[in-house]
């Protein structure tokens, strides 16, 4: 069964005799024109707005009161810490979230679904109260006997706290749709396991371990309690963007702060954009392989 | 192609989305100061106070102590602490208030040209500072490191803790004393600076943002020497040394005027320089102001050899410019050099 590839065949007005006139919108019905409107609405309100707001403060000192901002010695020690610890745990917790997902639909154990519940837990929680936890855990008076309060270790645990359920979450429900039977295909071929993982699984978890990647990444750069007290906001150590941000804000420089966010925001865009075209690819190379 | 998302998919997706994007949201970081004990919660009136990071130990006594006298019944307070000059700078862009405390006058100066507080608010005899504090080393215990005086602040391999005068009144004090007793009252204005400058570009590695969370990050374990309020030393049993020359520390107190409760606000603030109240604030650590009451505990409240003040500088009008400014403040910009 082929699909007709000519969009005019479903559009009888347009007859080929016709003049190549005005492409006429397709005719929704009302409720559809009401939807996208309430939803373009809230999109405004919720997001573009306070963007437009953001984007209108950094701008207000004029280029050069940007500059200074965002090249400040401050501000690039932040960049750095910011970005290591969070490109870091975010590769970490992308295996780490593959193994998860994999164990929670491919595995049966006792508490499988209390474990799945679990897994949820970093977004329920109140950040503040994620960072005391971790203070208390591995902070002076650890039980443990482990003491990286104060240290770039510190801060990737509690981002990896955080950004654990991203990965999971959005690899889960791929992995369960995987069709089985191609694997059993390949293994019937002769593949072992490793081969089938890497040239099967792999490839079709590809956009979803991408998009889940993307989104870890993104709340790690622009993370702040979790983190607050277990890392002591070291300048040029464990010093993470968001908590310079609030210093210029507590220091009355609300120009400078607007400068560091926006500079964030672009680099979460740019890598969200990145992650997502190549995971576009990857869906196109894997629904044309079917 | 089969439509993946059916209308009822949609919608619910949608719903998932915008629940888990307002819990996103919500776990964001909160505001940078901190909620007092709110006082009986059958108060006919509630007197909000905002007040700089350290004085709650104080207030959470005294509020009591004024809702058992006869103005004062059935007036509750709920406080709000938090960096001195993040706090003057909320009340002055609205965050509602009807009894400011700050750190330095210049924070109250900042309200009293906003209009909302009465330019006549230190026209008492204690100017408006009914209790006070001196500029303490706070060390470790049994003071390893031998610091005595503002010299041995500069010896190799000592961490001082202060917090960040753009944001903090303690950070002010605490670099006023050191600045007073080097330059000798101001007199050697180069002096003063340049030990100033040697303090914060080699020994001062964090920027707390307020007194109370530069005590946080010293008692967490970080740093050899926190300066401090003598009372946050005495609050948290700090082995503390007060060097020989210190700073008088002052902190003012005033009503809003655009208060809902003016007359309230005014017996409140004005109870805090009864004998009854000045007690209170003595017990708790903090200098009183009344001298009676301050004769009474001299034992807790040694005097240190060379008291310097704010007046023996010229006063805030021209020390706060001059060194603090937000832009061109000597002391400001060799901060904004050595921290970035």
């Amino acid at each position: 069964m082929s699909i007709s590839t000519n969009p005019e065949a479903s559009r009888p007005e347009l007859s080929p005799g016709d003049p190549p006139a005005v492409r006429r919108l397709p005719r929704r019905a009302n409720g559809a024109n009401l939807q996208v409107g309430v939803a373009v609405l809230w999109l405004s309100l919720i997001v573009l707005l306070p963007l437009a707001a953001i984007l209108w403060t950094s701008a207000e000192g004029g280029f050069g009161a940007f500059w200074s901002a965002v090249s400040s010695p401050s501000a690039l020690a932040s960049f750095r810490v910011t970005l290591t610890i969070s490109v870091g745990v975010t590769l970490v917790n992308v295996v780490f979230g593959l193994l998860i997902a994999w164990v929670l639909v491919r595995d049966d154990f006792p508490l499988k679904r209390v474990v799945d519940a679990i897994i949820d837990l970093p977004f329920a929680l109140p950040t503040i109260v994620a960072s005391l936890v971790l203070l208390s855990l591995y902070g002076p008076g650890s039980p443990v006997g482990i003491h990286i309060q104060h240290t770039a270790w510190g801060v990737a645990l509690a981002l990896a706290f955080v950004t654990l359920p991203f990965v999971v979450r959005a690899v889960q429900p791929v992995l369960l749709e995987l069709d089985r039977e191609v694997e059993e295909a390949a293994a019937s071929l002769g593949a072992n396991s490793a081969t089938i993982f890497l040239k099967v699984i792999l490839p079709a978890l590809a956009p979803s371990l991408l998009s889940g990647a993307g989104l870890a990444f993104s709340r790690a750069i622009g993370e702040f309690g979790s983190i607050v007290l277990i890392g002591g906001a070291i300048p040029g150590e464990t010093e993470v963007s968001s908590q310079w941000i609030r210093t210029l804000i507590e220091n009355d420089d609300r120009v400078g702060a607007a400068a560091i966010s926006i500079v964030l925001l672009l680099i979460s865009f740019v890598v969200l954009f990145v992650l997502r075209y190549f995971g576009a690819r990857a869906a196109k190379r894997e629904e044309s392989a079917r | 192609m089969r439509n993946v998302l059916t209308t009822t998919k949609r919608w619910s997706a949608l719903t998932a989305l915008a629940l888990s994007t307002t819990l996103v949201a919500a776990c964001g970081g909160g505001a940078s100061d901190v909620a007092g004990e709110g006082n009986s919660a059958d108060a006919d009136t509630t007197l909000t106070l905002v007040a700089y990071a350290v004085p709650e130990p104080g207030w959470s006594k005294v509020a009591p102590v004024f809702a058992g006298t006869e103005e004062g019944k059935g007036v509750g307070v709920t406080a709000s602490y938090g960096a001195s000059g993040d706090q003057s700078r909320g009340v002055e862009s609205g965050k509602p208030a009807d009894v400011v405390n700050f750190s330095v006058e210049p924070d109250i100066t900042r309200l009293v040209k906003a209009g909302l507080v009465d330019e006549d608010w230190n026209a008492g005899a204690q100017k408006g500072l009914p209790f006070g504090s001196v500029v303490t080393f706070a060390v470790r215990e049994g003071n390893p490191k031998n610091i005595r005086d503002w010299d041995d602040l500069l010896k190799p391999g000592v961490e001082v803790i202060t917090p960040s005068p753009l944001s903090s009144g303690a950070a002010k004090w605490n670099l006023l004393a050191p600045y007073a007793a080097k330059s000798n009252g101001g007199q050697d204005h180069a002096a003063g600076i340049a030990y100033v400058q040697e303090l914060v570009t080699q020994h001062v590695k964090l920027r707390p943002g307020s007194g109370r969370e530069a005590t946080d990050v010293f008692r967490q374990g970080t740093g050899d020497v926190l300066l401090a309020y003598e009372n946050e030393a005495l609050h948290y049993d700090l082995e503390h040394v007060n060097p020989p020359q210190t700073f008088k520390i002052e902190n003012p107190v005033a009503v809003v005027n655009t208060s809902k409760h003016l007359d309230k606000a005014t017996a409140f603030v004005n109870f805090q320089y009864t004998p009854e109240a000045q007690k209170v604030w003595a017990e708790e650590g903090f200098r009183p102001s009344d001298p009676a009451v301050a004769e009474e505990f001299a034992d807790k409240f040694p005097a240190p050899e060379k008291l310097w003040s704010i007046t023996d500088l010229g006063g805030w009008s021209k020390v706060d410019p001059q060194l603090f400014d937000k832009d061109n403040g000597e002391i400001t910009k060799i901060y904004k050099q050595a921290t970035g």
